[in-house]
This record gives C-alpha cells, structure tokens and sequence, in this order.
C-alpha cells in the first residue's frame, strides 16, 4: 500500500483532481436553468454548503447539488420509503425527520440521508404461530423496553401515532396494532430514533401478519379470485401478453386502463 | 360514581379474568371505572436511579391523560386514577411522588413531552381496595348474596401494595385492609406472617427456581396456617404463586396444589355474579372443585 | 477502646461518589445492623449479604461488582421499609445495575428462555426484567 501511495502523491495532478470532481458533481437534474431561478436556499449536504433552488424537494435538491442515488431512492412519490432524511434547521435543537422526495427544503437545513435502517427481522411461518402477545415478544423481545418517549411518533412521515401502535402491541391489542400501523411505508426512521432499539415497522407488520391470518375476515373478493385463478381464467390472457414484442407491450402500456387523477 | 381507570397491559391478556370480575363488582357498588383513553404500559417497575428520568416518562404520560379526561367530560372533576395491578400502581404513584417532590425533574419530562399537555400534579393513584376502603366495607356486605362461608382464604400483600411506606397503602408490618374486604365477604381469613414477603417478582424470568421455592414457602406457609386458597391483586404474584405451582410440584411431588384468587374473584363471588366474570379458565389451579366444595358455587345463587 | 480512622484510596472515594450519586443515598449511614439481610426474601441466594453489599460501597470497593446480590434483588422493598437509617438499599442495588448496563452490557437474554416460559410468562414479567436486566 505504501508504496501505491506514494507514487499516487507524486503523479498528484491538482488540476485533474478539481476536474473529476466538476465532473463527479455536476448537476443530474435537468430542466432547472440557473437564470429562470427567482429563489435560491442554502442547505448544507453532510456539512458541506449547496446554493440550490427554492422550490426543489431534498431529494431534487441533492440531485441538483451532484448527488446522484443508487440506493435510497426509490418511487419518488412518497410511497416506497426509501429516501429516510434526517435534518435539522440553523438556529434550532429539534432533529427533524422526513422523506427527501416528499419534503422541500429550506432556507440552513442541515441533511443526510439514512438510506438504510439495520433492522433484525426473523423468519417465521404464520401459520405456525400462536395468534397471542407473546409471539410479538417471543420475535420482538425489546418491545419490552418501551419507554413511551415518543420519539417514534415524531420521527414519522406518515404522522402515524408510531408510540401508540407500538403500545397496542404491548397491550396485545392485535385490532388496533393492524390500524394504526396500517399506512407504514417501513422507511425506517422511528427504529433509527428509538432509544429502546425497538424496530417498530417489523414489530407492526408481524402483528399485521397475525391480525389478517387469525382475526380479520375472510375477505371474498380474494377468495374467489384465487378460486379463478386456479381454474385457469386468466392463462390465455397471460400466454397472450407473453407472447407479444416490446413495442406491443409498450403500446399496450401507454393504453392500459389508468385511475383519473 | 365514574372514576378514570388504569388497566395495564396484562389484564388485557393474561389477566383478564381480574379485569372482568373487577369492573362487574365495581358496578356493583356504584363504581364505574372508565378506561383511560390511549394509555400506555406504566413500565411496571419503577426507575430507581436517581438521575433515571426517562423511565418516569410513561407514567406520567398516563396521568397526563387523566387530564384529558376531565377535560372532555368523560369523568366530572375525577382526579383519582384506580388501577387493579399493584405493580401499575406502585410504578404510577412512585413516579406521581417524585413529580410532586421535585418540581424541576417534571419541568424536564413535561419538556420532554412538548406534544402533550403539561402535568399539572393533580392526580391522586389509588388502588381498587383504597378505594373500596374509603368507601365502605359495609357497603361491599350489602351486596354479599352469596356469602363465602367456610371458605379459608390467605391474604397475600406481597411488596407493592406496602412498600415503600410513602406509596404503601397499609401498614407495610400488619397490613389488614384484604382481612376486612375477606370478613365483608364473608370468607374466613388466615392471616400467617407470608403475606407480606416477596415472591420473587421479576426475578421468575432469569431463574424460575429462585421464584418457585419462595413460592412454595409462601403457598406452604399459608396452607399450613389453614387456608385453602390465597387471595391478591397482582399479575405477577399470581403467576408466580399460581403458575409456578407446575415447578413446585416438580420439585415436591408432595405438595398439595392451593387455588390463587384475585380478590376480585372472591367478591363476584360473593356478589353471587355470573361465574363467566371471574374466568377461572386463565386460572392455572382450578379453584372451582374447592369452591364447588364449600357450596359456593354449583348452587342455585348464581346469576 | 482504639479507633482506627479509615483511609480510602482516591479510587474507592470516587466508586462511593458514584454509587452514592446514582442512587441518591447517603451509603455511609448504614451502620451494619444486619436488618436489611435478615429481612430480604432473596438472602439464601445471595453471595454476599445486602449489608455486605453496602458495606464494600462504604469502602469504594468496586470488587463488589463482581457479586451476585445486586442482580437477583427483586425491589421488594423490604430492607427500605426496615432500616433504622432510613437507607434505600433497593436504591443502592440499582445504582449497581446501572453501572454495568449503562455499558450496554445487559444481564439477561430474553431469547435463552425456552419456547414454553416464552408461551407461559405475563407482559408484566418480560417487561420489568427487560427493565431491570437490559440497558
């Protein structure tokens, strides 16, 4: 190594150097034209200072600033929970959360992306557990350790009442876990917060799982669609879509049915 | 009467049965205890530290919702908070203590809990028997249709009930507050100098032996002096003297199993209520051969 | 009668501070009565006594860490009730704990218990010795 390194210092050309980064950090967002801009913010990406335009998300933002997204990025529109954020703005104490596609920026946000929550999340088969608080402790046994701080409410982008749930879960109150929890996207941030090392969204989606297995009705729909499923209704429909060619596809895409928005 | 109500987290599940029977006696005479809105677990035991404050946090969470009540109408001007565990109790009482003797450390948790409304100190932690004692022994007798007559039951205090003396709500020494609730009912009571001692407590996690051969010198004490059954207000005293049965026997194949009441239990009972409120089901002992025994129930009295 | 002055070393001095501190005691008032051993429920399982216990936080010596009797105190408050010094030794035994878990060493597992304690115990027991044992 030592000896790479050294020959590295020697060949070091400041120049190329600057000009990787330019290059590394220009802007992958296209269409915002620096002179059409009214009003600029400054954010600061983990430490480092970025004029960037007002009315960018934080995930634009970062984008605009030279970050491009592997990981940690996902649907763009808030439903997916990938792009966890945690920021805080100048002058205040608060630790802010929030998903950087969903939450424009501000005027001294400080940034940085949490794109990955380490989480354990045991394999179980449902059908084998006890539909019963226990099996929540049994696979969650820090959910003891709750200390009803909040923190987890605050944290969370969907402005679920996370302490609650949680709670519920405690309570073995399967019914109210499954609906409080139920519009979790899983983005992680209350299990990064939690001074209790509880991993909440697992804890809510094993109760869920339990909940729809043991307590929920039947739902009918679904049972006779899988009925038409197994007597073959829609085979001939699916050989006809596997047989087609890109451009059919894509034609039939660009048609298909669509909600109204 | 309509006063806010602590369940905790077990009485929901595998205490239910003390839930069930408590709320249908405390109709009974007069008592409504309603359930207070979004509570959360109290963290059953209470922080010792002394710089612990985040432990606190929990239980005056719970208080805070007391507030709440009052403030929306579902109590008129009800500041006293009943709960049944005596764990709950002690946990939300101690911390309800601390609040009220160090105003600074409730100045930092009402910070800490910026999204609620702060504690103002108002709240009063009962236990169902306090509040059963205040008001009336006389007034648990009118309602006895089914007096427990020759039934020997061991009250059973344990440690939360009594201690420490600035939360206990009897003479941590000679506690005699379940010996009137026994004599209203008509039981007969056998008082022996174990009712008091600890069984163990959480310590039934980490080594269940420790747990079950205290419990065995409790159950054995108890059935020594006479009894044919204990009766208590705690999760997890029952499970420790009730269930942990299965481990003393274990180790004392001799041992003669004794039923474990929630005091509750006995009072339906005695009120002659629906043996469906009691849930002798979620009992590990079953009582009902002792009590079907002693006539009471099996009979016609029962609702 | 001669009275020997006690001298503690600088480093037992700071292990009484901290207990004393944690706790909120006053350690040094107990004057070995021996009530609070002959009171506690947890005595016979104990390697040293919950008077020895105060007794080696009177005398800083951290050795005491090593010992058993913190750990299977239940916070009966049996001794607290009793001692003629109006010492809270449960106090004393949680400052103990703290030391060791607020190193985020915690005494218990949760997932050593067998699958039937699992099934078999209440909230109220997984909760307080996850509180009591974990940090």
């Amino acid at each position: 190594m030592a000896s790479s390194e050294e020959s590295a210092t020697k060949k070091l050309d400041l120049q190329k150097v600057m000009d990787r980064i330019a290059e590394a950090s220009k802007q992958v967002v296209s269409g915002v034209e620096a002179g059409t801009v009214e009003n600029w913010v400054t954010i600061y990406i983990m430490g480092r200072a970025y004029q960037v335009p007002a009315d960018l998300t934080i995930l634009t933002a970062m984008e605009y600033a030279g970050y491009k997204f592997v990981r940690g990025v996902g649907c763009r529109q808030g439903f997916c929970g990938a792009c966890a954020t945690l920021y805080r703005k100048e002058g205040e104490y608060k630790l802010q959360a929030g998903m950087a596609c969903q939450t424009r920026v501000e005027d001294g946000m400080y940034l940085v992306q949490i794109p990955f929550t380490p989480a354990e999340k045991p394999s179980y088969d449902i059908a084998e557990l006890d539909y019963d608080v226990n099996t929540l402790f049994e696979y969650y046994p820090e959910l003891a350790r709750c200390v009803s701080c909040n923190t987890c409410t605050k944290a969370c982008p969907q402005d679920l009442e996370v302490m609650d749930y949680v709670q519920a879960g405690i309570k073995g109150d399967f019914g109210d876990l499954a609906e409080e929890s139920f519009d979790c996207i899983q983005c992680g941030l209350c299990a990064i917060r939690c001074p209790s090392e509880i991993v909440q969204y697992n804890v809510a989606q094993l109760g869920r799982r339990l909940y729809g297995r043991y307590d929920s009705p039947e739902p009918e729909h679904l049972t006779n669609r899988l009925e038409e499923i197994d007597e073959g209704k829609f085979e001939q429909a699916l050989d006809e879509i596997t047989s087609l060619g890109r451009e059919e596809l894509e034609k039939m895409y660009a048609e298909r049915e669509r909600e109204q928005e | 009467m309509k006063v806010p109500y602590y369940p905790g987290c077990t009485l929901k599940t595998k205490a239910a049965n003390f839930e069930t029977s408590a709320l249908a006696v405390a109709e009974r005479l007069g008592i409504e205890l309603v359930e207070l809105p979004r509570w959360n677990c109290c963290g059953t035991v209470y922080s010792l530290a002394d710089d612990d404050l985040i432990h606190h946090v929990a239980a005056v969470r719970n208080l805070i919702r007391v507030q709440e009540m009052n403030a929306q109408g579902l109590v008129d001007d009800e500041y006293r908070l009943v709960t049944l565990c005596s764990m709950c109790f002690n946990t939300l009482k101690q911390a309800n203590v601390r609040m009220s003797e160090n105003p600074e450390d409730l100045e930092k948790i009402n910070d800490l809990m910026y999204l609620e409304d702060d504690y103002e100190g108002r709240v009063e932690v009962k236990h169902l028997l306090e509040l059963v004692d205040e008001l009336g022994f006389d007034k648990v007798e009118e309602q006895v249709k089914n007096p427990l007559e020759g039934l020997r039951i061991a009250p059973y205090y344990g440690c939360m009930l009594l201690r420490p003396t600035e939360v206990g709500i009897d003479d941590p020494e000679d506690p005699q507050i379940q010996t009137r609730m026994l004599e209203a009912l008509g039981a007969e009571k056998i008082e022996n100098p174990y009712r008091k001692v600890c069984c163990g407590s959480y310590q039934t996690v980490q080594d269940k032996k420790v747990v079950s051969n205290l419990a065995y010198d409790i159950l054995t004490h108890a059935r020594n002096a006479g009894a044919d059954a204990i009766s208590l207000s705690c999760p997890l005293c029952a499970f420790n003297l009730d269930s942990r049965q299965r481990e003393i026997k274990e180790d004392h194949p001799s041992f003669r199993e004794i039923p474990v009441f929630y005091f509750t239990q006995l009072m339906a009972m005695a009120f002659g209520l629906s043996e469906d409120y009691c849930g002798f089901d979620l009992n590990y002992i079953d009582p009902e051969p002792l009590l079907s025994a002693k006539g009471i129930i099996g009979g016609s009295n029962g609702e | 009668m001669k009275i020997k002055k006690l001298d503690l070393s600088e480093e037992n001095v700071e292990f009484l501070v901290k207990i004393s501190d944690l706790s909120g005691e006053t350690v040094t008032l107990c004057e070995q009565c021996g009530t609070c051993s002959g009171s506690c429920p947890m005595v016979s399982e104990m390697d040293i006594t919950p008077s020895q216990m105060v007794r080696m936080v009177q005398l800083g010596e951290s050795e005491v860490m090593d010992t058993k009797a913190m750990w299977l105190c239940a916070s009966c408050f049996t001794c607290t009730v009793r001692c003629p010094r109006g010492l809270d030794l449960s106090k004393i035994a949680e400052a103990l704990r703290q030391i060791t878990l607020r190193k985020a060493v915690d005494y218990i597992d949760i997932r050593d218990l067998s699958k039937d304690e699992m099934k078999r115990l209440p909230q109220i027991a997984l909760i307080s010795a996850m509180r009591k044992f974990t940090g």
